[in-house]
């Protein structure tokens, strides 16, 4: 007796992610240099956040010829991103054995008020938020990881910074809480009373949360490490930097040593030119990637 | 106290940490060769063994790693920390340590979708023990030496060799520590007692 797409398997993938770096890539030959360099995984898409930007038009699910490359490429898992709420492409996704699904901000929203109901799958989901609330709502729909939003294909961390710290701030708040006062914070944050008192009892989130977008340096993954995150996704920070191969190693090593400054010093040396980036106040709220989702 | 380390480059650190905690032994992180210093036993964790190879291999800690093994301490590898225990490796040419004389596939059962829990029965251990499979790897060959502890599906998902124990799955995803009790079990009482912190010296 055997039982697939249980919680446990799902989380559980999600555990073994841990203090790894998840690389976008639009390609088979971009897929082995995020394996050869250290990856846990890899997320197969059609053009990266800073693309998807600067073209503009609709973002949709990648052609999956792309993503079956990049399947048959590695032996690392792969993930790939659906439209918030666009349940055919997820499905589509999971017919296809993709290890991971991603409900992402970084496409066009298919949906502008329901999000997946992913716990009706049996393959797992990463979802994007930006504080508690978001977090909750998510992982009540069947998320099994998170990842904080950030702002996509910018290059530029203080998003992500934003919202790392604000989901840990409300976390510790939650922690340090007394059981009375949790309904009341449950109605503030849009959570689910019961999500609150597995946050408290637990001291953490029930589920892996990595850092995303505008992770460009090895030092902005450390950075995102030393914040709290338990791994990071780079997007268009690697294979839009001068020297993609030397970017990858260098951020994966900075990730598992996050802490050991001398060496990320070493690590930043020569890298080349990193991904030019985009000051944020200069993205008006329409364009932020972040505001797509709830 | 019992010392065992967990290699801490990627992976489910943490939960064979606390598994290890709730078996009353000391948890160490294990990141450089130093780490490595009077420790009992040592603990592969779950992760990806591709990523934790190159993070290996960048940390210099391949050479100490085989002399940890060399030194006849206990080893656990689990999923991706068997497959780095392994003599070899399926469709690789080179194992990782090299040290476990078993021959192991990656990714037997199929893809994420494919991955399961199971409830299996192991050799020696009463009732059944809840196992999570992801992506998981299998025994494909065991060597002379090896005693089958357990099969799922005519597939071996756990084995001991001599000082070496490994398994397909992760019990670190549950709080059944079974499992843990016996890797413990297998570091000798005599080394311990030869710590100096041990309670026996420290009520001296």
């Amino acid at each position: 007796m055997s039982e697939q797409g249980t919680n446990r398997v799902k989380r559980g993938m999600a555990e073994m992610q841990k203090g790894g770096v998840i690389m976008d890539v639009v390609n088979a030959d971009q897929a082995r240099i995020a394996e050869a360099a250290g990856a846990t995984a890899v997320m197969a898409l059609e053009r990266v956040p800073s693309d998807i930007r600067r073209d503009g038009g609709v973002a949709r699910m990648a052609d999956p010829r792309i993503t079956e490359e990049v399947m048959k490429a590695v032996s690392i898992p792969v993930m790939a991103k659906a439209r918030i709420g666009h349940i055919v492409e997820a499905r589509v996704l999971e017919a296809m054995g993709v290890d991971y699904i991603d409900e992402s901000e970084v496409l066009t929203p298919a949906d502008e008020e329901f999000h997946l109901l992913k716990n009706t799958y049996t393959v797992p989901f990463v979802c994007g938020c930006r504080n508690l609330g978001e977090a909750a709502r998510r992982i009540g729909e069947g998320a099994s990881m998170l990842r904080t939003k950030g702002e996509p294909g910018t290059g530029n961390i203080v998003e992500a910074v934003r919202h790392l710290r604000q989901v840990n701030a409300e976390v510790r708040k939650v922690v340090a809480m007394s059981e009375d006062e949790l309904m009341t914070e449950a109605r503030n944050l849009g959570a689910s009373y019961e999500f609150l008192k597995e946050v408290k009892e637990l001291g953490r989130l029930p589920v892996v949360n990595f850092a995303a977008g505008g992770v460009a340096t090895p030092a902005d993954a450390a950075l995102m490490m030393e914040l709290g995150a338990d791994g990071v996704f780079v997007g268009s920070g690697i294979f839009k930097s001068e020297n993609p191969e030397k970017f990858a190693r260098a951020i994966v090593e900075a990730t598992t040593h996050y802490q050991d400054y001398r060496l990320i010093a070493e690590l930043s040396k020569d890298l080349g030119i990193a991904m030019k980036g985009i000051e944020i106040s200069t993205i008006t709220a329409e364009e932020r990637m972040q505001e797509r989702g709830w | 106290m019992k010392r065992i380390g967990v290699l801490a480059l990627q992976g489910a650190v943490r939960e064979h940490m606390r598994s290890i905690e709730a078996c009353k032994a000391e948890a160490v992180a294990v990141k450089r060769p130093k780490d490595l210093e009077g420790l009992d036993a040592l603990i592969l964790p779950g992760g990806e063994s591709t990523a934790i190879r190159r993070s290996i291999d960048r940390c210099g800690l391949m050479g100490p790693l085989r002399e940890f093994a060399e030194t006849g301490k206990p080893l656990f590898g689990t999923c991706a920390g068997l497959i780095l225990l392994a003599g070899a490796v399926v469709g690789y040419e080179e194992p990782h340590l090299g040290v476990m004389d078993v021959v192991v596939a990656r990714n037997s059962f199929g893809r994420q979708v494919d991955s399961f829990e199971a409830a299996l029965s192991i050799k020696g251990m009463a009732g059944a023990f809840e196992a999570v499979f992801i992506r998981a790897p299998h025994i494909v060959r065991a060597g002379p030496s090896v005693e089958v502890l357990c099969e799922h599906e005519g597939k071996i998902v756990m084995a001991r060799s001599g000082q070496f124990l490994g398994c397909s799955f992760h019990p670190e995803l549950t709080d059944d520590h079974r499992i843990m009790e016996y890797f413990l079990n297998m570091v000798p009482p005599a080394a311990e007692a030869l710590l100096p912190n041990d309670s026996i010296y420290s009520k001296v």
